[in-house]
């Protein structure tokens, strides 16, 4: 198949290592793109060094939005909150390696836009991620 | 055996010949297959070629102006009204506005007729399979005027419930507002019938048929409604022309829309007095070269005849029916072939509507994947989102096995 349905996002997607929620949870948070009904939520919980022990998502929507989930709750391990907020379009965009014209770039970015939420602790989102 | 027919086959390789876009490659090697015709359809040469034609060689502003293309201008841009309101059964072109589509055509109803003539209480019937054309206007309506909205509800083979219907309209609506044909399952609403029920209970009818005139024979008067609404860009025309058709009376007793030039009669500093209908309600330079475009779009499509259009359809949609029952896992949404109109919309178990829409496009298949426009319908259906292909008057039977090619890879990578 092509660039866009890489292995790995199809892997991910039918097999993907941190689905699941967390109890109890530092963070969380839940958002959708009422354009196609991607839904994410992104549990988050600290270890004793502040760093991000463990993170897991939930949701439902198409292959890339739930795959890049995936590849975003499996990379944070380790990061400090101010880590997870300098992360970018770009970080998510290198994880699944693969181009996406703009309808396409809302579901890949879904999974940031709700991390960030939840670790804001508020809606304030960077616009282009919006 | 030759059948006898009154419906003479279209020639659907001509046809295809007609519309330069139908020969493109999406990539090397990948040729076009174009199934995205209800959002909007591909273009035939001799429309570009009317609209290319005109501004080469009479372009200038209509209903003014003295000169020689002036008058030209204005005989293209009028002949194309009264050939429009010839192809949807209209006798009085007068009864015809321009408009840029047909949600501009629903908003200009609601904010002249509906503010005129609707009150706090007054009740407007709506269904659930409407596109969010004809919800949104009627939404801030209620809002501004405490107007009362309710809805025949769509039955789960995705008709509307008509004893449903007729309850509501012993609540004396003043305005029923209905599709003629769903954009998203497809159906034929009974729109005579329901016209005429809902005129004995003492209501206007308002049909958004933008996706029923470019598929259906369309006969305004012997439908019997006050006001059709449609847009070119769906039936071979251009982008930015649509059209509200209202009696005559009707139109003559709104108020004006937009206010400026063309739409006055005369004008003082303080006051002005409004043009005749249609003009009353086409403030403003309109959107010229585009009416001659639709103009050009419906002597193509009256000279193939719409019952061939639509056989043609009807036939093709039998066909990709029959076609998607066989790929397990899919669910076809919407009722059987013979009551609806050129689609099929549809959801797989394995794959998200929009990784079936990618994964179709690599191969050039082009495909609607979202809610439509009709979230409400799509709530009901308990989806977010769906995949649609959609067919006109070029689509083959090779597109549409194309298209369950292209299911089978989606089958295949997802399983």
């Amino acid at each position: 198949m092509d660039d866009l349905y890489r292995e790995q996002i199809i892997d991910r997607y039918k097999h993907p290592r941190s689905r699941g929620t967390l109890d109890p949870h530092d963070y969380t948070y839940e958002d959708d793109n009422p354009l196609c009904g991607d839904r994410i939520r992104i549990d988050v919980r600290l270890g004793p060094d502040q760093r991000v022990s463990k993170a897991a998502f939930s949701g439902q929507g198409c292959a890339i939005s739930q795959a890049s989930a995936d590849l975003l709750t499996e990379a944070v391990v380790g990061k400090t909150l101010d880590e997870i907020k300098a992360m970018s379009k770009d970080d998510i965009l290198e994880m699944l390696g693969i181009e996406l014209g703009p309808v396409r770039l809302k579901c890949a970015l879904l999974s940031l836009k709700v991390l960030k939420a939840g670790v804001y602790g508020i809606d304030q989102v960077e616009p282009d991620l919006a | 055996m030759p059948t006898l027919t009154t419906t003479p086959a279209l020639d659907v390789d001509r046809i295809r010949a007609e519309f330069p876009v139908l020969g493109r490659e999406t990539r090397p090697g990948v040729r076009l297959v174009y199934l995205d015709s209800a959002a909007t359809s591909q273009k035939p040469r001799r429309v570009i070629e009317a609209m290319t034609g005109f501004y080469e060689q009479h372009n200038a502003n209509i209903h003014r102006g003295i000169h020689r293309l002036a008058e030209e201008a204005t005989e293209a841009y009028e002949s194309a009204r009264r050939r429009i309101a010839a192809f949807v059964g209209v006798h009085d072109p007068a009864e015809i506005v321009f408009t840029r589509n047909a949600t501009e055509s629903i908003n200009l109803v609601a904010s002249t007729w509906g503010r005129a003539q609707l009150q706090r209480g007054d009740l407007i019937v709506l269904t659930e399979m409407e596109h969010h054309a004809n919800l949104v206007p009627w939404q801030m309506l209620a809002a501004e005027r405490g107007v009362t909205l309710a809805f025949i509800p769509v039955t789960d083979e995705g008709r509307l419930d008509l004893a449903a219907y007729r309850a509501l309209l012993d609540r004396r609506p003043r305005l029923v507002a209905f599709t003629a044909m769903s954009n998203v399952l497809g159906t034929i609403n009974p729109t005579a019938e329901m016209a005429a029920e809902a005129h004995a209970a003492g209501a206007r009818v308002l049909v958004d048929a933008a996706q029923s005139v470019p598929h259906l024979p369309t006969d305004a008067a012997a439908l019997g409604v006050d006001f059709l609404v449609f847009s070119g860009h769906k039936m071979c025309g251009p982008t930015g022309i649509g059209v509200l058709y209202a009696r005559r009376e009707l139109l003559e007793a709104m108020p004006p829309y937009q206010g400026g030039g063309d739409m006055i009669r005369r004008v003082t500093l303080q006051a002005f007095v409004p043009n005749d209908v249609p003009y009353k309600f086409e403030a403003g330079t309109p959107a010229i070269a585009e009416a001659i475009g639709l103009g050009a779009a419906v002597d193509f499509l009256g000279g193939l005849g719409m019952a061939a259009v639509h056989a043609h359809e009807a036939a093709i949609t039998e066909y990709a029916l029959e076609r998607l029952s066989e790929v397990p896992g899919l669910r076809v949404y919407g009722p059987p072939a013979a009551e609806r109109g050129g689609l099929a919309t549809f959801s797989m178990a394995e794959a998200h509507p929009h990784d079936v829409a990618q994964i179709l496009d690599h191969d050039g298949i082009a495909v609607r994947a979202g809610h439509h426009c009709a979230m409400p319908i799509h709530e009901k259906l308990g989806l977010p989102a769906t995949t649609r292909a959609s067919f006109y008057l070029y689509t083959t039977r090779d597109e549409i096995d194309r298209l369950i090619e292209g299911l089978y890879k989606v089958k295949h990578l997802f399983a």
